[in-house]
């Protein structure tokens, strides 16, 4: 008979509480964000933080709540970009050109002269606050590495030479290199452009001279001789156009006095 | 057995390193040639030029106009002319204008005229230090005139004067306690007849028993209200923090200043630039710098106007004896490490040392061993280990929780390390880091 109520009681319980249960997951249920799922099943899922967002779910949020452009996300780029636009019913748009990370420097402790002996800690930011680095150049590039330790994809390599480089196949365009270099010379050119400028000083061509055997001397040359290689002085420093079909870059390249146009590569 | 006074939590004993030059009596440099006039040399705004080009400059003639609440004037050390307005870099790696200044060596040297002080209200006496662009000597190179602004509602207790030099090799203070005792101890009265303090106290290492002495006869004669304070030797006691610990016993919260717990501090140099400025209407255009370290021929402590280059003093002390390993301007606990020696003495240069190949420097860094001596001997009570440790992963925002900005770039922390881990350079990195 005993054993009849213990049976009961647990029986009534286990019905009471179950229902309880039952109720409460009807009444608290947390609206799941159906698209917002659905975008982030689609998002690379690298999360770089390339788009501004804490990671593919806030851009994924962001995006199911309007409240973001479509095609932010630089890893995706075009592709993503259009599967997106269809979970959201909207159109596609063009979305930017694929853009990656560039070393606009070749300078390295054989060919640029230093102004000092720096052991202190390895990084670009630490190494900055003493005169700016040991480069006597300012524009350069440091050697140590910070924007190699901020890289999501292992983009960025010493190469033997001592020379920062970013590999554009791997680049993904997250940004997070430019942001965290201290003289700037790390910067975003469009992935198809064929050649970049590898020097980032302002300094006049006499100094450059000086201080540095691979550094643009603002000679003119590439835009004088070659119109059309889409080389323009400004600064004493050499750009490159790239909305310009850059026809004549290669023998303006060939014809650099100092051999700062290199391939990007 | 009386006890002497100190500040309580964490500090280092490094060797003072003083004998190269503590008995070497101040000498004048002579005037060099050529001047480089930085317009910042203080805390705060630099000042804005008064002078262009090609422009002819007396002696004592202002030259730069402060700029702002916290910022002073700047005077020609020289009469001459303005060969050009030039940008240049500090020892300390502020970029700024500078003049740099032909000498005219003909001309007439300035007498300074006595002024009677004792009449002077506080009003007075804090427009005539501003005036002179006088700012704290000691190294931060604060405005003077703004540190003496008792604001309202708040009284001074007590003023603190520092003549605890604590850095290692820095004799200038110690020479001037000797050598112009009288007139350190009329600036001190100046300060006390604008600020109104209850007491007045000197803290002096007792590393200087010359200095306590001579203080405290030249006190009985001129039967001034000061005390001496021997204080044990320690580093960091001369900072204004663990001065006021180990002088009067009080606390500066975090974030806080000395007059936040009634107290005013204020070196030794500043003292003295203070009598100049009030009783001889001097500006400051000149100040003791120690020309010390291993490397040097002959240390010495010179006199040198504002704007004398590296190589001017070194030449007057024979040159280097052989190649040195740094060049540092200030003490070796907190000054910086350069490499110009066409870099201008400022109001703000305390020494000027040529240090040799240190062993201790080459010893390789290695991983922390979590032995915690750095927080054992960190005068802020920070945990220098955790901090460097965040640091390097870039958690800057965790680092400003556990106060690093609090961390005043003493070196205690970097000095006791095992594993000789550049913890203040991670520190200074945070912060810069952490502001952005
Ligand atoms: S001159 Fe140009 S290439 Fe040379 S170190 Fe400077 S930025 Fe680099
Ligand atoms: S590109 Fe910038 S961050 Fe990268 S190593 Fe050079 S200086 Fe440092
Ligand atoms: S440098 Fe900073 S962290 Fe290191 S002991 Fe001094 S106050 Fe503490
Ligand atoms: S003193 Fe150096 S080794 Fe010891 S805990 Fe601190 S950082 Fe680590």
């Amino acid at each position: 008979m005993d054993i009849l109520n213990a049976f009961l009681i647990i029986g009534a319980l286990g019905l009471l509480l179950g229902l309880g249960l039952a109720y409460a997951a009807k009444k608290f249920a947390v609206k799941k964000d159906e698209k917002a799922e659905d975008i982030l099943a689609i998002l690379p899922g690298a999360n770089c933080g390339g788009c501004g967002f804490p990671g593919c779910s806030g851009y994924a949020a962001a995006l199911s709540a309007g409240t973001a452009p479509n095609g932010l996300c630089p890893p995706g780029g075009a592709p993503v970009a259009a599967k997106v636009a269809k979970i959201l019913g909207i159109e596609a748009e063009e979305t930017a050109e694929r853009m990656v990370a560039f070393v606009h420097c070749r300078g390295n402790h054989e060919l640029s002269q230093l102004d000092y002996k720096y052991d202190g800690i390895e990084d670009c930011n630490a190494a900055a606050l003493l005169f700016k680095g040991d480069n006597t150049c300012k524009y350069g590039c440091l050697h140590l590495g910070s924007c190699i330790k901020v890289c999501p994809t292992d983009a960025i390599s010493r190469d033997e030479k001592g020379n920062i480089m970013v590999n554009p196949a791997l680049c993904i365009g997250c940004k997070k290199c430019t942001l965290v270099c201290p003289t700037k010379v790390i910067r975003m050119i469009p992935a198809r452009g064929s050649h970049a400028i590898a020097c980032n000083s302002n300094d006049p061509g006499g100094k450059v001279r000086k201080i540095c055997q691979v550094g643009c001397i603002g000679c003119k040359i590439c835009e004088n001789k070659f119109p059309e290689s889409g080389c323009k002085v400004v600064n004493f420093l050499s750009e490159i156009d790239y909305a310009n079909p850059m026809t004549q870059i290669v023998q303006a390249a060939k014809a650099c006095p100092t051999k700062c146009i290199v391939e990007a590569k | 057995m009386q006890r002497i006074a100190t500040f309580r939590k964490g500090g280092v004993h490094p060797s003072d390193r003083k004998a190269l030059s503590s008995s070497c009596a101040i000498e004048q440099l002579p005037m060099p040639v050529e001047l480089i006039v930085p317009l910042s040399q203080h805390l705060g705004a630099p000042a804005t030029a008064l002078k262009q080009k090609g422009d002819t400059v007396e002696i004592g003639e202002k030259i730069g106009k402060a700029s702002g609440f916290i910022s002073a004037d700047i005077h020609s050390p020289a009469t001459g002319t303005i060969k050009e307005v030039r940008k240049v870099t500090l020892a300390n790696s502020v970029a700024c204008d500078a003049y740099v200044i032909t000498v005219d060596n003909d001309a007439e040297p300035k007498q300074w005229e006595y002024h009677p002080f004792r009449a002077l209200d506080a009003q007075e006496i804090l427009a005539i230090v501003q005036d002179m662009g006088v700012v704290g000597t000691g190294g931060a190179t604060f405005p003077t005139h703004v540190k003496l602004m008792v604001p309202k509602g708040k009284s001074v207790d007590a003023l603190v004067v520092n003549g605890v030099e604590c850095e290692p090799y820095l004799t200038a203070d110690h020479r001037l306690m000797l050598e112009k005792t009288e007139h350190i101890l009329d600036g001190i009265m100046i300060v006390a007849q604008a600020t109104k303090p209850k007491k007045i106290i000197i803290g002096v290492e007792n590393n200087k028993p010359d200095a306590i002495q001579a203080l405290r006869a030249a006190i009985n004669m001129a039967d001034y209200p000061i005390t001496v304070e021997p204080l044990k030797v320690k580093y960091p006691q001369g900072d204004e923090k663990q001065l006021l610990k180990a002088t009067i016993g009080r606390e500066i919260p975090s974030g806080k200043l000395p007059i936040d717990v009634g107290a005013v501090v204020l070196n030794v140099g500043t003292a003295y630039a203070i009598f100049e400025a009030v009783v001889l209407r001097k500006p400051l255009i000149d100040r003791v710098v120690t020309v010390s370290g291993e490397a040097i021929s002959t240390p010495k402590n010179l006199r040198v106007p504002i704007g004398t280059k590296v190589f001017d003093l070194l030449s007057f002390c024979n040159g280097t004896s052989r190649q040195p390993e740094k060049m540092i301007s200030g003490g070796p606990m907190m000054g910086f490490a350069f490499f110009d020696d066409q870099t201008p003495v400022t109001k703000g240069t305390s020494g000027v040392l040529a240090l040799d190949h240190q062993k201790e420097h080459d010893a390789p860094t290695t991983a922390c061993i979590s032995c915690g001596r750095c927080v054992a001997v960190c005068p802020m009570g920070l945990q220098p280990t955790k901090l460097n440790k965040l640091i390097e992963h870039a958690r800057y925002e965790d680092a400003m929780k556990l106060n690093l900005m609090d961390c005043k770039e003493c070196g205690c922390c970097a000095y006791t390390c095992p594993a000789h881990l550049p913890l203040v350079h991670a520190m200074k990195i945070g912060k810069k880091m952490g502001r952005k």
